[in-house]
C-alpha cells in the first residue's frame, strides 16, 4: 500500500466517523437504511431462472441452471442445491482473474448457507429416483460491479432467480432421467430467506455498507432470516469483534430489515 | 436416525445439555515451532504450531504499518470416516479465514511491522466442533510464542438438538441436530470474535444459544489458562 492511499483512507475514515457521531452517513442514509434495491428477473432467457440485482452501485447477475444429477452419497433422498459466486475482473480494479480468493470462497459459502439453512427449497421434492437420480439446482452469481455488501446483493439475486425459475420435468426411463418436453413447474419454495449485512464502525452499527464503509469497518456480520421471523444463518467477518449486546441488536435489525426486503420478494412470486 | 436425546435430557454421548466434552490442552508440544499446543476436545485431536513474527514471504504481502497474520486450518486425510482429499477444500479455506479473523483482535501486531505470524492448525482427528477446538489450540500456541496479546481467544459451540439448546455440539448432533452456532470470544474483554450459525432459531433461542456458547467459552478459557500455567509456572520457567 502506498503512502498516498493510507492518508486518504485515514481522511475518509475520519469523515465517516464524524458523520456517524451525528447519526449520518456519507451518502445521506440513516444508519439502518439500505441503499435503493432494484430486482429484475428473467434477464437471461437461456437460464432456467435469472435475476439482475442492483443494491446502490453494487450489481449482480444470477442464473439458475437445472439438470438431473446423481445425489450426494449420504443424501439420497434430497435434490442438489449449489450456490456459487464470482467477482468478475471487470467489477473491481483490485480483482484479477485466477483461482478464488478466501474472500470469494467465504462469499459463496455464506450465500449458499443462507439459502440452504432456511430450507428455502424443499429438496425432497427434487428426487427422481431415491439414491440414484435427483434434480440439481445450480445457482451461480456473477458480480458485475462491486461497491460493498456483495453478500446481500448475491443473496437477493439468488433468491429472486430461484423464485423466477421454471423447473423442467424429468421422468425415469430405463433407469435414466429423460426430459419431458413442454412441462415445467415452479421451484418448490417453502420460505423466503433474507440476508442482511451490517458493519460495525467504532460503536456504530450500519446496515448495507458501501465499499468505502467496508474499507474502514472494524467488523461485519451477515444474518439471514426466514419468512417465519427466525434466524437461520449467520457469519461474522472482519478483523475485530462485537459486544454481546451489539449482536442482539444486529439480530433485531436483520429481522426488521428482512421484513421489508421480503415484501419485495413476495411481489415476484 | 440415532436418537439424539433421551426424555430426561441425556444426549447421545451421555452428556447433559449444559455439559462440555472432556477438554485437555498441552502447551509447547513441538520443538521447531515458536509456539505450539495440542488439544483434545472430545474425540477431536488437534495440533497448532505458530511461527513468527518473522520475515514475510512473498515480500509484497508485507505491511509497513503492522505485522500480518496468516492462518491455515487443515484436516488430515485420515481424520474423518471417509478419507479426505488432502488438498484444501473450500470449507477449510473459509474456516482458515474465520479463525484468522477470530485471533486478530487479540493480537498486538502493530509492534511488529513488516512481519508475518503464521498459525498452522492440523486436525488429526475430527469430531464436530473442530473449528472451535482448533481456535482454542491456536490461541494457546500464540500465547506460547510470547507475542503480546490483549486476551486469549476461547471458542465453544452451542446448538439446538431435539428442540433444546445444548452446549458443545458433537459430530452426531452437528449432522442431525437443528442448529449449530460456533462462537469465539476474548473472555476478559467480553468481545465476540467469531460467530457463525447453521440452522433455524427463534429470536429467543438465538439469545439463549449465544449465552450458552459464551458460558462454554468461559469454561474453555479456564482450561487454556491452566494449560499455560502448567508450562510457565510449575516448571519454574518465567
Amino acid at each position: 500500500m502506498n503512502l498516498g492511499s493510507v492518508i486518504l483512507d485515514q481522511l475518509k475514515r475520519d469523515k465517516i466517523m464524524d458523520l456517524l457521531k451525528e447519526g449520518k452517513r456519507v451518502d445521506g442514509r440513516a444508519l439502518d437504511e439500505q441503499r435503493p434495491l432494484s430486482i429484475e428477473t428473467g434477464v437471461i432467457p437461456k437460464a432456467n431462472g435469472s435475476a439482475r440485482v442492483r443494491l446502490g452501485n453494487t450489481e449482480v447477475i444470477t442464473g439458475v441452471k437445472i439438470q438431473p444429477d446423481k445425489p450426494f452419497p449420504d443424501l439420497g433422498d434430497k435434490g442438489i442445491l449449489i450456490c456459487t459466486a464470482e467477482i468478475l475482473p471487470l467489477a473491481d480494479p483490485n480483482v484479477e482473474p485466477g483461482p478464488p480468493t478466501e474472500e470469494v470462497i467465504e462469499l459463496a459459502r455464506v450465500v449458499d448457507r443462507g439459502i440452504r439453512e432456511t430450507e428455502m427449497i424443499d429438496l425432497h421434492q427434487l428426487v427422481l429416483q431415491e439414491d440414484k437420480s435427483v434434480i440439481g439446482l445450480f445457482i451461480d452469481s456473477s458480480i458485475l460491479d462491486a461497491d460493498g455488501n456483495l453478500f446481500d446483493a448475491c443473496s437477493y439475486a439468488s433468491v429472486a432467480a430461484i423464485l423466477s425459475c421454471t423447473v423442467p420435468k424429468y421422468e425415469i426411463k430405463d433407469d435414466a432421467p429423460v426430459l419431458v418436453e413442454g412441462v415445467t413447474s415452479k421451484a418448490p419454495v417453502k420460505t423466503l430467506p433474507v440476508s442482511v449485512t451490517m458493519a460495525r464502525i467504532g460503536d456504530y452499527i450500519i446496515v448495507d455498507p458501501t465499499a468505502e464503509e467496508e474499507a474502514c469497518m472494524d467488523a461485519r456480520i451477515t444474518i439471514t432470516s426466514n419468512s417465519e421471523g427466525n434466524i437461520c444463518a449467520l457469519q461474522k467477518g472482519g478483523s475485530d469483534g462485537f459486544a454481546v449486546d451489539q449482536l442482539i441488536r444486529c439480530s433485531e435489525m436483520a429481522l426488521s430489515t428482512g421484513t421489508k426486503i421480503r415484501k419485495r420478494f413476495e411481489q415476484l412470486t | 436416525m440415532t436418537q439424539l436425546m433421551t426424555e430426561d435430557g441425556i444426549r447421545c454421548d451421555g452428556r447433559r445439555v449444559d455439559e462440555l466434552r472432556n477438554v485437555s490442552i498441552k502447551v509447547g508440544v513441538l520443538k521447531n515451532a515458536d509456539g505450539s499446543a495440542y488439544i483434545e476436545f472430545g474425540k477431536n485431536k488437534i495440533l497448532a504450531g505458530v511461527f513468527g513474527p518473522r520475515d514475510v514471504h512473498p515480500k509484497h504481502m508485507a505491511n509497513q504499518d503492522t505485522g500480518i497474520l496468516r492462518c491455515r486450518y487443515h484436516m488430515s486425510p485420515f481424520s474423518v470416516t471417509e478419507r479426505k482429499n488432502p488438498a484444501p477444500s473450500r470449507r477449510e479455506i473459509e474456516i482458515s479465514k474465520v479463525i484468522k479473523e477470530a485471533l486478530l483482535p487479540a493480537l498486538i501486531l502493530k509492534d511488529f511491522p513488516r512481519t508475518v505470524t503464521d498459525v498452522y492448525v492440523e486436525v488429526l482427528q475430527a469430531d464436530g466442533g473442530s473449528r472451535c477446538a482448533a481456535l482454542d489450540a491456536a490461541a494457546v500456541a500464540l500465547a506460547d510464542t510470547g507475542i503480546p496479546m490483549r486476551d486469549l481467544v476461547s471458542a465453544c459451540a452451542a446448538g439446538k438438538v431435539a428442540d433444546r439448546i445444548v452446549l458443545d455440539v458433537n459430530n452426531e448432533e452437528d449432522q442431525e441436530g437443528q442448529a449449530d452456532m460456533p462462537v469465539a470470544m476474548m473472555p476478559s474483554v467480553g468481545k465476540i470474535t467469531l460467530m457463525q450459525l447453521d440452522g433455524i432459531l427463534t429470536p429467543e433461542e438465538y439469545k439463549t444459544c449465544l449465552k450458552t456458547a459464551i458460558g462454554g467459552c468461559k469454561r474453555v478459557y479456564e482450561i487454556q489458562r491452566k494449560a499455560l500455567m502448567e508450562k510457565y509456572f510449575q516448571n519454574g520457567e518465567q
